[in-house]
């Protein structure tokens, strides 16, 4: 049986609850004795991966909950962000795309999904993102000195 | 802490003070913000983030837009921010490459004049 998540949290895919969702991820990374220096991170990280959630929810599904969970364990503080919106379908976007996109007129309007993404990739100390047909799940994780529940 | 946003000509240059958390939810306010400046015929622009407490890549998205509404016209948006927390967001997408960041204000305009 899978661990139970020390704190989860499930709102309605709006623009507005992503920073409830930050506040509290940061409150319980803290609670878990993840750095201060990286909490900075652990919020941004979040945002971004709840900020995606909600504009895929908003797409296809948006009478369906965005999902949170914050794991605390075995030295690790982990967040895993579920949603219900489809397989992603927007990749990574590297700087150069960007410098790209910058250059011509009417670049890419999903340019800030990849941003997104990349920018969880250079946060989080861990990322793991798996797609299914239903939705997308994004893993990431950060130490912790675990100082209980 | 929400958005606050204000912005007052200086040197021929309007500068854009934000204050508080640009994100998912207010960045469209700055989106808005800007694409009035450059529909009012300001095309050289500061942004002043020094009191910006949290960018995300929306945020980002917005500035890249905005930078290219100015440059349609020949323009410029450059940034203040000397915050280490900000400025890492902008090496980590690499963004340093594309906007010209600045300590203050007044050295972001000595910096355009100069370029003109």
């Amino acid at each position: 049986m899978p661990q139970m998540a020390t704190v989860e949290v499930s709102f309605t895919p709006l623009p507005a609850h992503v920073r409830t969702a930050r506040l509290v991820a940061t409150a319980v990374a803290r609670r878990s004795g993840v750095d201060e220096a990286l909490l900075d991170e652990v919020r941004l990280a979040v945002g971004e991966a709840c900020s995606r959630a909600v504009e895929a929810h908003r797409l296809h599904c948006p009478a369906e909950p965005v999902r949170i969970a914050l794991t605390d364990s075995a030295g690790r503080f982990e967040v895993e962000v579920t949603d219900t919106g489809g397989d992603g379908g927007d990749r990574g976007v590297t700087a150069d795309g960007l410098t790209a996109a910058v250059a011509e007129p009417g670049g890419s309007p999903r340019l800030e999904h990849g941003l997104g993404l990349a920018m969880i990739a250079g946060l989080a100390d861990d990322v793991q993102i798996s797609e299914s047909p239903g939705g997308v799940s994004i893993k990431m994780s950060w130490p912790a000195v675990g100082l209980g529940r | 802490m929400d958005l606050k946003l204000d912005h007052h000509t200086k040197d021929g240059i309007e500068v854009v003070d934000v204050e508080g958390e640009i994100d998912v939810y207010t960045a469209p306010r700055l989106r808005e913000l800007l694409i009035e400046l450059v529909n009012s015929g300001f095309y050289q622009l500061v942004v002043n983030m020094e009191k910006v407490e949290f960018l995300d890549s929306t945020g980002l998205g917005v500035l890249v837009g905005g930078l290219k509404r100015v440059r349609a016209h020949d323009g410029s948006l450059d940034l203040v921010c000397t915050q280490e927390r900000i400025l890492k967001i902008f090496r980590i997408t690499g963004l340093t490459k594309v906007f010209g960041i600045h300590d203050t204000v007044d050295e972001a305009i000595t910096a355009r004049k100069a370029e003109k």
